[in-house]
């Protein structure tokens, strides 16, 4: 079994800090960070700030179970996934995965599909507030079909 | 008694973050069905489309079966990430 870090925080994150988590053993042949942003522009429309609720009792839960789906399915070694909740300012970082394993191809496959999968099955929404006011962001049939992929 | 939690914009379009039900509800459908009923805002921000439903924390289908003590959620489509 692999390693497990998982943190729904306020407070930002230091990728440096997971990087060295991550690649600590000297069996680790690879590391995959993946980092999503607070973007600027969405939807034509510029961003000022977004605000990230969740749901307490499940938001940690929800991470477990789909960084324990990508232990069954490729080979890893540690895993880390920190999500932020709360005020976020435009070019501020929202989310972090992390993964390392003995060889690339899992590293990137696992990274990529805990991604997807946290975008359709963790309980987060985000409310943006634009110089057109504030509206929840709705979830896009992309992110859907991403999740469906696996 | 059953506890209801609500999230995002089906909170804010009821106006409450939690409610409680009794007991004669088999399944998350019925709670849903009968909160709806309780009004225009209730009816509106519990949709059945393309509402999510939890209980106990983990996500099911609207059909499962509920029972005395679970806790329910109703929110929309999840945008975290």
């Amino acid at each position: 079994m692999s390693d497990v870090r998982i943190a729904v925080q306020e407070a930002e994150f230091d990728q440096n800090a997971e990087y060295r988590w991550l690649s600590e053993n000297r069996s680790v042949g690879a590391a995959t960070i993946f980092v999503g942003k607070v973007r600027e522009m969405n939807l034509g429309d510029e961003v000022t700030s977004l605000y990230l609720e969740h749901y307490p009792a499940m938001t940690e839960k929800a991470l477990r179970e789909i960084v324990e789906e990508a232990e069954q399915r490729w080979d890893l070694q540690r895993i880390s996934v920190i999500h932020r909740v709360g005020l976020l300012q435009t070019g501020d970082e929202i989310v972090l995965v992390g993964v390392s394993s003995a060889h690339r191809g899992d590293a990137y496959a696992a990274n990529e599909f805990i991604m997807d999968y946290l975008k359709t099955r963790a309980p987060f929404w985000k409310k943006e507030q634009t110089n057109q006011g504030e509206r929840w962001i709705e979830s896009r049939d992309s992110d859907h079909q991403a999740a469906d992929k696996w | 008694m059953i506890k209801v939690l609500f999230f995002a914009q089906t909170r804010e379009i009821i106006g409450v973050a939690s409610t409680e039900v009794g007991d004669e509800f088999q399944t998350a459908e019925q709670i849903r069905r009968h909160l709806a009923a309780q009004g225009e805002r209730w009816a509106l921000a519990l949709q059945a489309g393309k509402l999510l439903v939890a209980v106990n924390q983990t996500l099911v289908p609207l059909e499962s079966a509920v029972k005395s003590g679970d806790e329910i959620a109703f929110f929309p489509p999840v945008t975290g990430g």
